[in-house]
């Protein structure tokens, strides 16, 4: 069953990644960018790891894909087709995706994975907590706070960046 | 980890993910688009931080915490990258790459 569902999902994840860089109506590519997110969290829930699929849902799929999407309705006609992209840059990116990809898969394959032997860790919400505000061996206090630095700087700056600007209206 | 599935699967589909993220990058022509592509990368390297610590490191969560944070630097990404965009748009009346080629105002 598990096995199933993973192959249907990893199936899911690739045929819409696919298709939303090979689209050519915006807002499609849009809506395949949320399937392949959502594919990506179910893969989290397959491996335990309940509480990174439910932030990817919120951020990725709930946050950032209704962000594209808002975007996309401010500078696009919603039946606005693209040309298709030239031959040489077609042929470009799709040589210099299956040299990379053949080089990694030839390295994946190639080198031996050793699994760790100690018990799995049980990740539940306290463990979760103290590590993430921790500041002994296995804290991440510092990134922790780094990223809110982060956020607060990106939110003033996209604000800034996004305000319709005295002497824009002049132009 | 789920049992009966080697590592190499899941490396296999966020490899051929990653790479279908770069070659729309490559072939896209469109700055919404390109952005999209940017997600596909980041989200196929967080897989593969998910899938090592589960399957090598399960006892830790170092894997667990740098996709926490990739996802959180990519919200601000596209929070600031949007932002662009629609300034751009403002400016130029278009956010197709070569019509926005001089950086000057």
């Amino acid at each position: 069953m598990n096995v199933a569902m993973f192959y249907l999902l990893s199936a899911i994840i690739l045929i819409f990644s696919v298709l939303s860089v090979t689209t050519r109506k915006i807002l499609r590519a849009a809506v395949y960018l949320l399937f392949v997110l959502i594919g990506t969290s179910g893969i989290y829930f397959q491996l335990n790891y309940e509480f990174l699929a439910a932030v990817q849902l919120t951020l990725y799929a709930g946050g950032i894909v209704v962000l594209i999407i808002f975007s996309i309705l401010l500078t696009h006609h919603i039946s606005h087709k693209f040309e298709r992209p030239a031959l040489f840059n077609l042929l470009g990116g799709i040589a210099v995706a299956a040299i990379g990809a053949g080089a990694v898969l030839y390295t994946v394959f190639d080198h031996q994975f050793v699994a760790s032997t100690a018990p799995a860790l049980d990740v539940n919400m306290t463990a979760i907590g103290e590590q993430l505000l921790g500041m002994d061996k296995n804290g991440y206090v510092l990134p922790f706070e780094l990223i809110s630095i982060l956020l607060l700087a990106a939110l003033i700056s996209a604000v800034v960046v996004a305000k319709k600007g005295k002497e824009t209206e002049e132009l | 980890m789920i049992e009966g599935i080697p590592i190499y699967h899941f490396l296999i589909v966020s490899t051929i993910m990653f790479f279908v993220g770069v070659c729309g990058f490559i072939i896209r022509r469109n700055l919404i688009t390109m952005l999209m592509a940017v997600e596909l990368i980041l989200n196929s390297v967080n897989i593969n931080f998910v899938v090592f610590n589960r399957y090598l490191y399960p006892d830790q969560l170092q894997g667990h915490f740098f996709t926490l944070f990739i996802v959180g630097v990519a919200a601000t990404e596209a929070a600031v990258a949007i932002a662009l965009i629609i300034n751009i748009y403002r400016r130029f009346k278009s956010i197709e790459v070569q019509n926005v080629s001089e950086m000057k105002f």
